[in-house]
């Protein structure tokens, strides 16, 4: 099933999306230019090619479809998203993986700002986003859960920008590349590779690969900084019990 | 003026887009209203509009007074302290076409105009002052009347609607400018009404401006201790004045300003290497009062340039590409994507990094503001 999006208005694509997404099924959609909320909420197991620039909250709530993006990402991909995977065979905008709670989200080039913001996890729920190139400002910004890998390609000087992992209080963070410790918040904690993350982001390193090509061997031989929140409440006392 | 919305406080949105050919070369209106078109979901039908430069040749040192008037004494009344003060070239009725979504539009009037010299000189003011000083005393001191564009081979076009009723209704398509701009609003805190709607422009600066600003009490404050205004019951008239009291009359070079606007904290300058937290420093201490606290994405139109810039946190989406010798911001890919689709480069520029664009120097588009 194809659908040519060009200038159609979000809400009719949005209701042929969700007509035609059944399990199992394969959907392609072409031009899309700006539609917001592609694959908002779809439960199930379809498949969903996108070839353009799909609009902000691209697979918001989703809840187990896979969708392939050809082209760039807006902003606030994987709003919330439950299950399912994204591949962006592009970059994508600010807030990608915004509050994501479950699913993998993998980006082939950069990201803007806030990447990640307020992941979070829950028992066998445990988000995936894995970032090729570099991103912007605050990522992780107050981060609870899951795994957020930037393996900085592209050139920059490093994999992150300022402010990263501001309010972090769960998950971890894995950044390929130079880091200083003036790009990272003070609440986080800045420590070395462990054979344990090691161990987990391998296989994600490998799909990364599958998607978009690139040595595995080379991506995990970089140089590798971790970051995790400072003890397991490392807000107890900004509000209460406040000692300053 | 009628206000079509209360004073509710509403969700957030706005969409941005700007368009400059740094060669010179003219372009109908045509492709902006296409741009900013594409985030049609981003405003809510309380307010569009569109900055254009180069579109007045015919006039190339007579400043193009576009004013709004509730009624036709107000006309009356801002036409004559116009004569008294400037000799009016040309008066007329700004054409429109009718649109079954623009309702309840003002009279709108322009008037190409030379201040008249013997006023300039005995006012003490240099030219250009002397006209800020005319357009701020009639949106202050004069009832049913907003001069809304007062600048030179430029003009704004704005009014309550959704940007694309907007620009049809204005007949942009007829007019070819070298830079646009463009607004759709979804007003928060401040009434949709004519006057209220972006850009907002004093001479040729006109602002552009998704977000709001938290500090606009305290940069209200800091510009009117020197004789600015505030008068259009929204927040984002204060950046126009702050942006013409430091590009004009202080006549800082462009580059500074988002170093004012958008400072980096205090921590980050004390990393810096000595020149460069000197000059922060300073910047920071005497221009305290134009920090812009709170979320915002701007697009900073003037004769011969644009400049973007975000805050410094990063609070709203924009993204820049260049195609050519075009330069393109808004805050949406797809809204770029829809006007060209072959980009040589793509980005996101990082929260308080201005993106500048300034038409070649010898390109012949008539007046142009020098800022570096």
């Amino acid at each position: 099933m194809e659908i040519k999006a060009g200038l159609m208005d979000f809400e009719a694509l949005n209701k042929m999306v969700r007509a035609d997404a059944e399990d199992g099924k394969k959907l392609v959609l072409r031009e899309v230019n700006g539609q917001r909320y592609i694959g908002c909420g779809l439960c199930g197991s379809a498949e969903i090619d996108v070839y353009g620039t799909p609009g902000n909250d691209m697979a918001a709530f989703l809840n187990g479809p896979s969708i392939t993006v050809y082209g760039n990402g807006q902003d606030q991909l994987g709003n919330t998203m439950n299950a399912g995977t994204v591949v962006v065979h592009g970059s994508v905008g600010d807030t990608a993986g915004y509050s994501m709670r479950g699913g993998e989200i993998f980006v082939k080039g950069s990201a803007g700002s806030r990447v990640g913001i307020h992941m979070k996890a829950y028992k066998e729920h445990h988000p995936v986003l894995v970032i090729g190139g570099s991103v912007g400002d605050f990522c992780g910004e107050y981060m609870a859960g899951g795994t957020l890998i930037v393996l900085g390609q592209g050139g920059k000087p490093s994999p992150i920008t300022r402010y990263c992992a501001s309010g972090i209080h769960g998950g971890k963070l894995v950044l390929r590349g130079e880091v200083s410790p003036s790009q990272i918040a003070r609440e986080a904690d800045v420590l070395p590779m462990d054979e344990e993350t090691l161990s987990e982001i391998e296989p994600l390193i490998e799909r990364w690969c599958g998607y978009f090509g690139g040595d595995k061997r080379e991506l995990l031989s970089g140089k590798f900084t971790l970051i995790k929140p400072k003890g397991k409440n490392p807000f107890a006392r900004l509000y209460t019990n406040n000692v300053y | 003026m009628l206000y079509n919305e209360g004073r509710a406080h509403l969700p957030n949105g706005c969409a941005i887009s700007g368009i400059i050919d740094t060669s010179g070369g003219l372009f109908s209106g045509s492709d902006i209203i296409e741009s900013i078109a594409l985030m049609h979901e981003r405003s809510n039908g309380l307010g569009g509009g569109f900055a254009a430069y180069g579109i007045y040749p015919d006039h190339p040192d007579e400043y193009a007074i576009h004013v709004f008037y509730d009624d036709l004494k107000a006309q009356e009344n801002v036409e004559a302290f116009l004569e008294k003060h400037f000799l009016i070239m040309l008066s007329e009725r700004i054409p429109t076409r009718k649109n079954a979504n623009i309702v309840r539009s003002p009279i709108i009037w322009r008037y190409f105009a030379q201040p008249l010299r013997n006023r300039v000189a005995v006012s003490g003011y240099d030219e250009e002052e002397y006209v800020a000083r005319c357009v701020i005393h009639v949106n202050n001191d004069f009832d049913g009347a907003f001069v809304f564009s007062s600048g030179i081979n430029m003009g704004a076009f704005k009014g309550v609607g959704y940007p694309e009723d907007i620009g049809e209704f204005y007949m942009l398509d007829n007019y070819h400018g070298y830079s646009w701009t463009a607004h759709g609003r979804f007003p928060t805190n401040t009434p949709g009404w004519w006057g209220g709607a972006h850009p907002f422009t004093l001479l040729d600066f006109s602002i552009v401006h998704n977000g709001e600003i938290s500090s606009y009490d305290a940069n209200r404050r800091y510009i009117e201790m020197y004789d600015y205004h505030c008068s259009l019951m929204t927040d984002t008239e204060v950046m126009t004045y702050l942006a013409d009291m430091i590009l004009r009359r202080h006549a800082l070079p462009i580059h500074m300003l988002p170093k004012i606007f958008a400072a980096p904290m205090w921590e980050e300058i004390a990393r810096m290497d000595d020149k460069s937290r000197e000059e922060y420093e300073t910047l920071r201490a005497v221009y305290a009062g134009a920090l812009i606290n709170g979320p915002f994405s701007i697009i900073l139109g003037f004769n011969g340039g644009f400049m973007a810039l975000n805050d410094r946190l990063k609070l709203r989406s924009m993204v820049t590409a260049k195609a050519g010798s075009k330069v393109y911001v808004a805050s949406e890919e797809s809204a770029i994507r829809r006007i060209e689709k072959n980009l040589d480069e793509i980005w996101t520029p990082r929260g308080g990094e201005p993106v500048i664009a300034l038409v070649d120097e010898n390109a012949d588009i008539g007046r142009r503001r020098r800022v570096l």
